[in-house]
């Protein structure tokens, strides 16, 4: 089995992406023989509001059964708690915010309660580094992208919390991994789309050094090409157990 | 038969401690993904002692050497570009004559000097006597001086490739980083600039719009620093082209643009 936990649905608002529509990211399942993709609608990331693109998200995965709807949640809004409840009857796999996209500090007041709230509802929260190459960005489109003394910082804040980490690099993983306690870092999982494979290497020495149950199989589809976290696994040689592991079993073990 | 027309090897003379370990890796991966000949470049001493952008004409010569070292080790798989620094225009040109008449198929031009300098001329000139294409690495749509390169973008390339009209020119990795949607605006009609397609960026729409811009017969495949990257794209290419315009990205264009011979099926 093959669980993307990291794709969008809905248009971007810095440039034309195809593939945005529920029947065409189903049609790249079925190509990338991926059998679950976790989605959240990559429009309302960018409101004032952006919850408002939530009930979009269930009533599509309510009629597509691949499709596992992350809930965005933004902590600094009136009733905010409601999302995360609505998540959880809605038995989504996680809640995502990616507090600089919402102009909140990423490890502000806001965030921590957020945190705290996530680790009681035993929800997973997860948040993206980037989006896209900071090099091709629009001009206008000036958000920060996440640091990693952030996620540090949110993993030290809530002792249940757990993230989901997204379009992280070699560099961040590994600064946030061994700039946290084994109990901390335990708690945090890293979806692959951007970590390097060959002639680098940067996925097969973070597996060994971190170990692949801390590593999650994730594309940043339909922004990105699906076909290359699939690549990357395959340029490696690495047992059955291992790659069934990132590609189901750890985010799995994420949501029990 | 696929020809990776971007890609990079590294020396004992760069900062790299593990440049042994980093060739053996391009070589195993290309092995599984199918790649029958990385034509490469080395950039000088990738910084060691002069900027890898900026080599010094004795770095230059010591990556060349190096490369010209690999090509002979590896005769079937590894074939190479002359890297040069256009400020230094004797030394370039004799770079250049040294390292094709020891068997390299093409010329690397980094990011020393603008693509629309003048500077460039003369070896525009002698690509075009050797018949060989120049590889020129494009920064997609430059809107100002990066740190450590005098990066150049579509538009300086173009005017360069419509100076030389018979002179085949690669914009390099219009995945490598920047806005690709205005480098494929601009080389629509500069029938002599080729898009290789590497680079570490695998946007949905790309390949849709290299496509679209150029057509199937000036795409070349290739993966720079990030080799699943090429994979996960000529996967996706085989989902929307046929199997003869897949040929001509794989390898067909290449033959076309490099030196007759430069590849073991040619």
């Amino acid at each position: 089995m093959r669980i993307d936990c990291n794709a969008f649905l809905g248009a971007y608002p810095w440039r034309k992406v195809p593939g945005t529509s529920p029947d065409a990211l189903v049609q790249a399942l079925e190509r990338t023989k991926i059998d679950f993709a976790w989605v959240t609608h990559l429009p309302s990331l960018f409101w004032r509001d952006p919850t408002e693109g939530n009930a979009w998200l269930y009533e599509t995965a309510r009629k597509e059964k691949r499709l596992k709807p992350v809930p965005t949640v933004h902590p600094g809004l009136a009733q905010w708690e409601q999302v995360i409840a609505d998540a959880a009857n809605a038995q989504a796999p996680a809640v995502r915010c990616d507090p600089l996209y919402l102009g909140l500090e990423p490890a502000g007041g806001e965030m921590r309660v957020l945190m705290a709230a996530c680790g009681a509802a035993r929800i997973p929260l997860m948040l993206a580094v980037r989006l896209e190459d900071g090099r091709q960005r629009h001009p206008n489109d000036r958000v920060p992208e996440l640091a990693a003394a952030a996620v540090r910082a949110l993993i030290r804040s809530d002792a249940d919390v757990r993230l989901l980490v997204t379009h992280a690099d070699r560099a961040f993983i590994e600064e946030v991994h061994f700039g946290s306690t084994p109990e901390e870092a335990r708690r945090i999982w890293w979806d692959i789309c951007w970590i390097w494979g060959p002639p680098e290497d940067h996925l097969a020495t973070l597996l060994d050094t971190i170990g692949p149950e801390r590593f999650v199989f994730g594309t940043g589809q339909p922004l990105r090409l699906p076909e290359t976290s699939i690549a990357k696994l395959d340029l490696l040689d690495m047992s059955p157990d291992k790659r069934e592991a990132i590609e189901s079993k750890n985010v799995r073990e994420l949501v029990s | 038969m696929l020809v990776d027309v971007h890609a990079h090897f590294y020396h004992q003379r760069t900062p790299r401690a593990d440049w042994r370990e980093r060739n053996e890796s391009r070589i195993t991966a290309g092995a599984k993904i199918g790649i029958s000949v990385h034509v490469a470049s080395i950039l000088g001493s990738f910084g060691l002692t002069s900027p890898t952008y900026f080599p010094s004409p004795r770095d230059v010569t010591a990556g060349n050497d190096a490369l010209l070292a690999l090509q002979r080790a590896h005769p079937d798989r590894i074939r190479g570009y002359v890297c040069v620094n256009p400020n230094y225009g004797a030394h370039a040109r004799a770079e250049i004559v040294r390292c094709l008449d020891a068997g390299m198929i093409g010329i690397k031009l980094a990011a020393s000097r603008r693509a629309d300098d003048p500077l460039l001329d003369p070896i525009a000139a002698l690509a075009r006597e050797r018949r060989v294409p120049v590889l020129q690495h494009i920064w997609q749509h430059r809107r100002h001086d990066w740190p450590g390169q005098e990066a150049s973008d579509a538009s300086e390339l173009c005017t360069l490739a419509r100076r030389h009209p018979d002179v085949a020119f690669i914009l390099a990795h219009i995945g490598g980083g920047g806005d690709w949607l205005h480098s494929l605006h601009a080389v629509v009609d500069v029938p002599n600039v080729y898009v290789d397609l590497s680079g570490s960026g695998v946007d949905g729409g790309m390949l849709e719009a290299c496509v679209e811009s150029v057509g199937v017969n000036r795409l070349l495949w290739g993966t720079d620093i990030t080799m699943e990257t090429g994979w996960a794209k000529l996967r996706y290419l085989e989902t929307f082209l046929s199997k003869d315009e897949m040929a001509l990205v794989r390898w067909k264009n290449a033959a076309r643009i490099f030196p007759p011979g430069a590849f073991p099926t040619d």
